[in-house]
């Protein structure tokens, strides 16, 4: 049995005429946004049998559409046909709406399952009722409760307005996944139809009566602001309107069209107070981590005294750009301002920050500003910021009327927020036999919620419990974060911090493997042969899951079957978001640069949901990290970031992509994230396997810098 | 401004636009048609790409002059009589993440086997390599290509 506590359930009744609802708390997990313990999900059945979940989590691409229905239709024995996902917008009602940090399955499981049992008792309740007969004598299968004694079966509508009427369980059992009919199958997604028709309606897609677009010229200084603008020549461009600043650092070319708004902005002519940063550069950004990795940090995690041990010392020191999360479809966001109140329509992974900064920058109470989410092309955590939603807002205002803002991939390469730069400094001390009895791995990167001006307990950015945990049980250990300023806009990118802590850890494990003269493979397992729990803030890793991934991506890889001539190999693991990986990758040098034919990914992130939503996870996030081990960087010269479009980042494709082979653990245990934890270990795996095919190391990325 | 006739998936449209006009913005902004996307504005993600006369084109980077009377097919065209072979594909093989950069892609793929019924990976990657995607979605949509030729063994 499992006890329900206020805070999950919130409470169910009849909704006028809507059937049964019950209303549940989702908790983020994470610490995007203060919890407030307020229903922010909905599960709704209508006598017509239709059963609705109204959800408050973004749909990027990561198929939450279509596993959060699953896991609740699990406990609610559901026909799945019959089920509906409901976009829930920003809203007061709602607890904390924000997705992002691999939380959306690992957050709702509990949650979704009970809510999904405790209709699936009332509705059996109910049932028992009205034919006068035991609970115990009822079943519940594929949306009817069955009585089989008397061969008689109502389907769930049948039974929504009694069931409504019925106290609420104080607790309810929940299925044992031996017992699983749809968690854990390959049902398909739901959205996809609507994507290969090209009706899937985007933020860029969203039209309403009247709109105009805006394109904003913005300051390409880092921190810059408008000084005067000349908008002679952008009027005499057919279809522009309004031409004007919006917040400091910005000016707005509204237009009939896209086009005639970017003509406008073509030919406006804006004159910049470039500020504290037009010197600024990315030698100079290097140079300040090194200056702040004079200082002592705080840490992390610390086991031992790593420097009393003695024996053959090895240091390494690895550095990594920053980089720029570039999804598909550029910013956007449709807004709609009169007076007093405000609409928006938002590709968004933080509806209620949107609603928060739209309030405060245009005037209004948060419950005067609607907003609407929207599809979103790509996230990758570009879309937990609210900047287009303000752009937008702020224009609407300006020219009373409806309006589009849209950047262009130059825009949201240039004035967007980046993955932070870091320097890692990691020094070992080996026994006799190779192996570490001593490591240290100091962080030294910015906060990127310190920037934000968010809460950075004790010196510790808030993400790197999460994302910077140890992998091995060395005796003596120590990772250390020293927290670095730069005034370079920073954000969250898929798997975070998680990407520098497992490529400098990584390599330098390789590095150590090599120093041992020993396999890099069986070294890793060794570091991992004991059983042991590794708490880590609020999370216990533990080494037998580790070492089951490592062995089980070896198995697939045929690690101890020789390559053929010409090829080479390397492994990584690493753990984030609570989740377990290890990664083997194959690759043959080409005039000197790195092919990767092959990838083997395993992966131990308790029950699958959904495994073809796994494979798409895990082989999005190679792709994904691939482009940012290989090529991905941003850099700054005179305070304006370098790079503008797909020719000078550029994102892997098709020739460059290998076969990757995704297996997964099974696992009783409660799901964990999927969405950022392959990123991290493509990097140093690549790296690894390069220096196997080379004996060169790469201690800096992008590989092909 | 000047009045510029096309077909656009079989049926004639007039617009009055300047001719300079990216055939992208008259598809979504003035034709209604939002399924193409805007991806780089320079012909560099393929996430616009239509068939003009039959070939693929990145219509983010082709004035709607050059088009003038001529046969433009967009993603709500191409399946005019129920699901293209390639959409079935798509959805069968599990393809979209975002979704986003999808409709281009079909539209390259679609291309391919408009000429090339049978292709070799060699020759879908040729085809799909001016096509970006952040999902990293390339392997099954190279597998949805095979499935739609039919000719899954092909390599």
């Amino acid at each position: 049995m499992s006890p329900l506590s206020r805070r999950e359930f919130v409470g169910a009744g009849i909704a006028a005429g809507a059937g049964l609802v019950i209303g549940f708390y989702l908790p983020h997990g994470n610490r995007f946004r203060k919890e407030s313990f307020s229903p922010n999900a909905y599960l709704r059945i209508a006598p017509d049998n239709k059963v609705t979940i109204v959800v408050a989590r973004s749909e990027m691409g990561q198929g939450i559409r279509t596993a959060l229905p699953m896991i609740l239709a699990e406990e609610l024995e559901a026909d799945w046909k019959q089920i509906e996902i409901e976009q829930a917008g920003a809203s007061t009602l709602f607890g904390d709406q924000t997705t992002g940090g691999s939380a959306s399955i690992r957050s709702t499981w509990d949650p979704m399952r009970k809510a999904g049992a405790i209709a699936r008792e009332m509705l059996i309740s109910a049932a028992a009722l009205t034919w006068s007969v035991p609970r115990s004598a009822c079943v519940a299968e594929s949306g009817h409760i069955k009585h089989a004694a008397s061969n008689r079966s109502l389907s769930y509508g049948d039974l929504v307005d009694k069931a409504a009427a019925l106290p609420i369980p104080s607790d309810v059992t929940l299925k044992q996944s031996k017992d699983y009919k749809i968690v854990g199958q390959r049902l398909a997604r739901v959205d996809s139809p609507a994507k290969v028709k090209g009706e899937a309606v985007f933020g860029i897609d969203l039209r309403i009566p009247g709109m105009k677009y805006a394109v904003l010229s913005r300051c390409p200084v880092i921190g810059g602001k408008v000084s005067g603008f000349d908008d002679k020549e952008s009027k005499k461009i057919s279809g522009v309107g309004y031409v004007g600043k919006i917040g400091d650092s910005a000016v707005a070319v509204v237009a009939d069209s896209v086009w005639s708004a970017m003509e406008g902005r073509r030919t406006l002519n804006v004159s910049w107070d470039e500020g504290a940063n037009k010197d600024l550069n990315t030698a100079g950004v290097m140079a300040s981590l090194k200056q702040a990795a004079t200082k002592k940090g705080v840490n992390l995690y610390s086991a031992g005294e790593p420097a009393k041990v003695s024996g053959r010392h090895i240091s390494a020191e690895y550095s990594l750009p920053f980089m720029a999360h570039a999804p598909m479809e550029p910013g956007n966001c449709t807004a709609y301002f009169e007076g007093t109140k405000c609409e928006l329509w938002a590709p968004t992974q933080v509806p209620q920050d949107c609603r928060d900064s739209v309030a405060t920058a245009t005037g209004l109470d948060p419950d005067q500003v609607k907003v609407n989410v929207t599809l979103m092309g790509g996230g990758f955590g570009r879309r937990l910021e609210h900047d287009y939603a303000v752009e937008a807002a702020l224009v609407s205002k300006a020219i009373n009327g409806p309006v589009k803002v849209l950047w262009t991939r130059e825009d949201d390469m240039r004035s967007s927020t980046y993955r932070p730069t870091s320097l890692h400094q990691l020094s070992a001390t080996l026994d006799g036999s190779g192996l570490p009895v001593g490591l240290s791995h100091r962080i030294i990167a910015p906060s990127i919620s310190g920037q934000k001006g968010q809460p950075v307990p004790n010196g510790v950015d808030p993400d790197l419990p999460d994302e910077a945990g140890p992998v091995y049980g060395i005796p003596n250990y120590l990772i250390e974060y020293v927290l670095a300023e730069t005034p370079v806009p920073l954000g969250w990118m898929r798997s975070v911090y998680a990407l520098q802590a497992a490529f400098a850890l990584e390599s330098f494990i390789d590095e150590l493997a090599v120093a041992a003269g020993k396999d890099p493979l069986k070294y890793r397992l060794q570091l991992l042969a004991k059983d042991q729990d590794l708490t880590y803030f609020t999370t216990t890793w533990h080494t037998t899951r580790m070492r089951g991934v490592l062995q089980l991506a070896a198995e697939k890889a045929g690690w101890d079957k020789p390559l053929p001539a010409g090829r080479y190999r390397g492994v990584a693991c690493f753990g984030c978001f609570a989740s377990y990986m290890a990664e083997v990758v194959e690759i043959t040098m080409e005039n000197e640069q790195p092919r990767v034919h092959r990838v083997v990914a395993a992966v131990d992130c308790g029950q699958v949901v959904n495994p073809s939503i796994l494979e798409q996870q895990i082989q999005g996030g190679i792709v994904y990290g691939l482009s940012n081990a290989l090529r991905a960087k941003i850099t700054i010269e005179k305070g304006r970031v370098v790079q503008g479009n797909f020719d000078d980042y550029a994102p892997l494709r098709m020739d460059e992509t290998p076969a990757v082979e995704v297996y997964a653990v099974p696992s009783p245990e409660a799901p964990t994230g999927i969405g950022e934890p392959s990123v991290p270990p493509i990097a140093p795996a690549l790296c690894n396997a390069i220096y196997a095919a080379t004996k060169k190391r790469i201690r800096a990325l992008p590989i092909l810098s | 401004m000047a009045d510029i006739t096309l077909r656009v998936n079989g049926s004639e449209k007039k617009v009055s636009v300047s001719p300079e006009t990216p055939l992208l913005w008259v598809l979504r902004d003035t034709l209604e048609l939002p399924g193409t996307k805007f991806g780089c504005g320079a012909g560099l993600c393929g996430a616009c790409t239509v068939h003009v006369d039959g070939n693929p084109i990145r219509s983010c980077s082709t004035p709607v002059s050059q088009v003038a009377g001529k046969s433009v097919t967009t993603i709500e065209g191409l399946g005019a009589n129920g699901l293209h072979l390639l959409q079935q594909a798509w959805i069968a093989e599990e393809v979209p993440q975002c979704g986003y950069c999808q409709t281009g892609q079909i539209m390259s793929a679609a291309a391919l086997l408009a000429k090339t019924p049978n292709p070799t990976d060699d020759q879908i990657t040729q085809a799909m390599n001016g096509n970006l995607c952040r999902c990293g979605t390339y392997e099954r949509i190279r597998k949805a290509i095979h499935r739609a030729a039919g000719n899954g063994g092909a390599r």
